[in-house]
């Protein structure tokens, strides 16, 4: 049997000056085929200005049972949400 | 439904006392709707039954562009050929996005595809019957694409990250089809004398295929029951199948067209039509390869897949090339 095409992590931004975000992905031989392909298959509809295309084996992820430690530190921290604070009303919005 | 009679653990459904403690966080997980990621712990058997329910949906997309693309060359007009190719190519897409997801359970394309093309994975049913006319496309659109759309939209919440993002670009693209279906059937219907009887032709043959792509009763199935417990299934087929008579009647109806079912009456007391069940030895048979092109369609993706490996060689063989060539440059 021949060899598969790599997989392929694609990227895509809207319109509205978001950043790109991950909509799927791809097997392609080479990056530019994977970009081309990302076209006819993510952007039929209007959905993106830009493409990404990553090779999905460079991309380096946590691991699920890291969740603990890497996630839980930041619930404790309310003090970083500006509903923390107290503000009277006659100071209005702030 | 795309995935027909998939099978599960073959096992009764078990409770929360009788898991060892990493069975029992997925499955308490799952009760509370929160999503299962490709790297999280799951038992064997919802990997293997995922699977193979997202590898068969997947065929279905791939077999199903066949019976349309059977009709693109034969358009009544250049813009019925353009709305007919946009379909066609979402299809290719909707194919695409479900393989992915299968392929972050550990199984590769390729890998899905041989087994499609040796038999032993299935597709849908319903794409083992001919589309004979113009008006069949219309009748594909509008029933065989409604009845997807019924199994689909639940399907959107299943318990699989993947399977569910796939399910929500799907469900997205798969109303244009339902849509432009009924819209060739309005005006085949609407039409000349010869053109409103293609219309009731198209429905006549494809009401009872339509009706056998939600799969026999399964209320009392062991499969059934796991995979909703494992919420890779919402409903059972017969409650989808009821939505979907219920949906379609008053649009056959609107149509002026005739459901070829002298059975069909409201039921005022259950609220929707009491109806007459598809003939499930037929179902049987072309489930077993035994229906009227089950043969031409394995044929067709077989020569396709043949006809490309030089294709898919080449293409790799250019890029190893060429990355070669760059690495040599540096």
């Amino acid at each position: 049997m021949s060899k598969e095409w790599p997989l392929w992590e694609i990227f895509i931004r809207g319109q509205h000056g978001l950043s790109h975000r991950h909509v799927g992905s791809l097997h392609a031989p080479d990056a530019e085929t994977a970009v081309k392909n990302a076209r006819d298959v993510y952007t039929r509809r209007n959905e993106g200005v830009s493409i990404w295309v990553v090779e999905a084996k460079h991309i380096t992820a946590t691991a699920p049972g890291d969740k603990g430690p890497i996630f839980e530190p930041s619930e404790s921290k309310i003090y970083r949400h500006p509903t923390f604070y107290d503000i009277p009303d006659e100071i209005g919005h702030m | 439904m795309y995935a027909q009679m998939v099978k599960s653990t073959g096992q009764g459904v078990k409770s929360l006392d009788e898991m060892d403690p990493v069975e029992r966080e997925f499955q308490e997980k799952v009760d509370a709707d929160i999503r299962i990621e490709p790297r999280d712990w799951m038992p064997e058997g919802y990997k293997k039954t995922l699977i193979r329910q997202i590898g068969q949906h997947a065929h279905s997309e791939i077999v199903g562009q066949l019976p349309e693309g059977n009709w693109i060359t034969r358009a009544p007009t250049l813009e019925r050929k353009m709305i007919l190719l946009a379909k066609v190519q979402d299809e290719a897409g909707h194919g695409l996005y479900l393989y992915c997801a299968a392929e972050t359970l550990g199984i590769s394309r390729d890998d899905m595809t041989e087994q499609l093309l040796s038999g032993k994975m299935k597709y849908s049913s319903i794409f083992n019957y001919p589309t004979l006319t113009w008006a069949d496309i219309g009748a594909v659109g509008w029933l065989v694409d409604g009845a997807a759309i019924m199994n689909q939209v639940p399907l959107q919440r299943t318990s699989y990250g993947p399977y569910a993002r796939a399910m929500v670009r799907i469900c997205k693209e798969e109303s244009f089809h339902q849509r432009q279906g009924y819209d060739i059937m309005m005006r085949m219907a609407k039409g000349s004398e010869a053109q409103r009887r293609m219309a009731q032709d198209a429905l006549n043959r494809f009401w009872y295929p339509s009706l056998m792509m939600f799969g026999p009763s399964d209320a009392n199935s062991v499969h059934s029951e796991q995979s909703m417990a494992w919420k890779i299934k919402i409903n059972t087929n017969d409650e989808l199948r009821q939505k979907f008579v219920d949906q379609t009647v008053p649009q056959a109806e609107y149509l002026g067209l005739t459901v070829p079912d002298e059975t069909l009456a409201w039921n005022e007391e259950k609220g929707g039509y009491d109806f007459a069940e598809p003939d499930w030895d037929e179902f049987f048979d072309v489930l077993k390869g035994a229906g009227p092109v089950n043969n031409d369609r394995l044929e067709a993706r077989r020569k396709a897949w043949d006809d490309g490996a030089w294709v898919r060689d080449g293409l790799l063989a250019h890029a190893e090339k060429r990355a070669a060539r760059k690495v040599a440059a540096e």
